[in-house]
């Protein structure tokens, strides 16, 4: 499997992913605890 | 709001600019031209004149922004750098970008610069060395690129509120 890294596009598409990862995180485990 | 907090919270977006401009600089412009540059010999004005003054600002807009920013945590009166790192309270989403801020410092100072002087040549490496470092150098850079979409998310999201 090709390093999404090795591209920008797949860089960037790398970077929205996690921070659709992190907001859910943030969002159920953060932001509800606080 | 006090001036103190004014002038640091400011000093903090501008040096945050510079960084991560420069880092935007270096993956979408620098990179792909220097590869273009290579192919027909014009490489080395780049890599003489232009890399090492931008990885000079690079690395030392990313100490400024971290330091700026960890004052900021420090002295506002709704905020804590304790509860930011601990991803906690009113602290706890900026806390994210923080994080993120951190890994990507750290990747700068451990990763892109001591191999980039390699790859420059500003340290002495044969060709093997040079290019396992270029591959480290540029892998951190990129993975930087990627982590700065999250992190500008979060450090903006935490001040006006996570619409959740």
């Amino acid at each position: 499997m090709k390093n999404p890294l090795d591209s920008i596009w797949g860089t960037i598409i790398s970077g929205l992913i996690l921070t659709a990862i992190l907001y859910f995180v943030a969002r159920n485990f953060l932001v509800a605890s606080t | 709001m006090n001036a103190e907090l004014i002038l640091d919270r400011w000093l903090h977006v501008v040096a945050g600019i510079t960084w991560i401009g420069l880092l935007y600089y270096f993956n979408l412009v620098q990179t792909p031209g220097l590869a273009a540059a290579k192919a027909d010999g014009s490489a080395a004005g780049i890599t003489r004149h232009i890399a090492p003054r931008a990885l000079l600002w690079f690395r030392w807009a990313a100490v400024v922004t971290w330091l700026s920013g960890a004052a900021y945590l420090l002295r506002a009166a709704n905020l804590s750098l304790t509860d930011a790192f601990l991803l906690q309270g009113a602290s706890a989403l900026i806390g994210v970008g923080a994080w993120l801020g951190t890994i990507m410092l750290f990747n700068v100072w451990v990763l892109i610069w001591p191999n980039q002087k390699k790859v420059l040549g500003i340290v002495l490496a044969d060709d093997a060395a040079k290019a396992r470092a270029g591959r480290v150098a540029f892998l951190a850079s990129r993975t930087n690129l990627m982590l700065s979409i999250p992190m500008a998310f979060f450090m903006v999201a935490g001040p006006h509120g996570l619409p959740v």
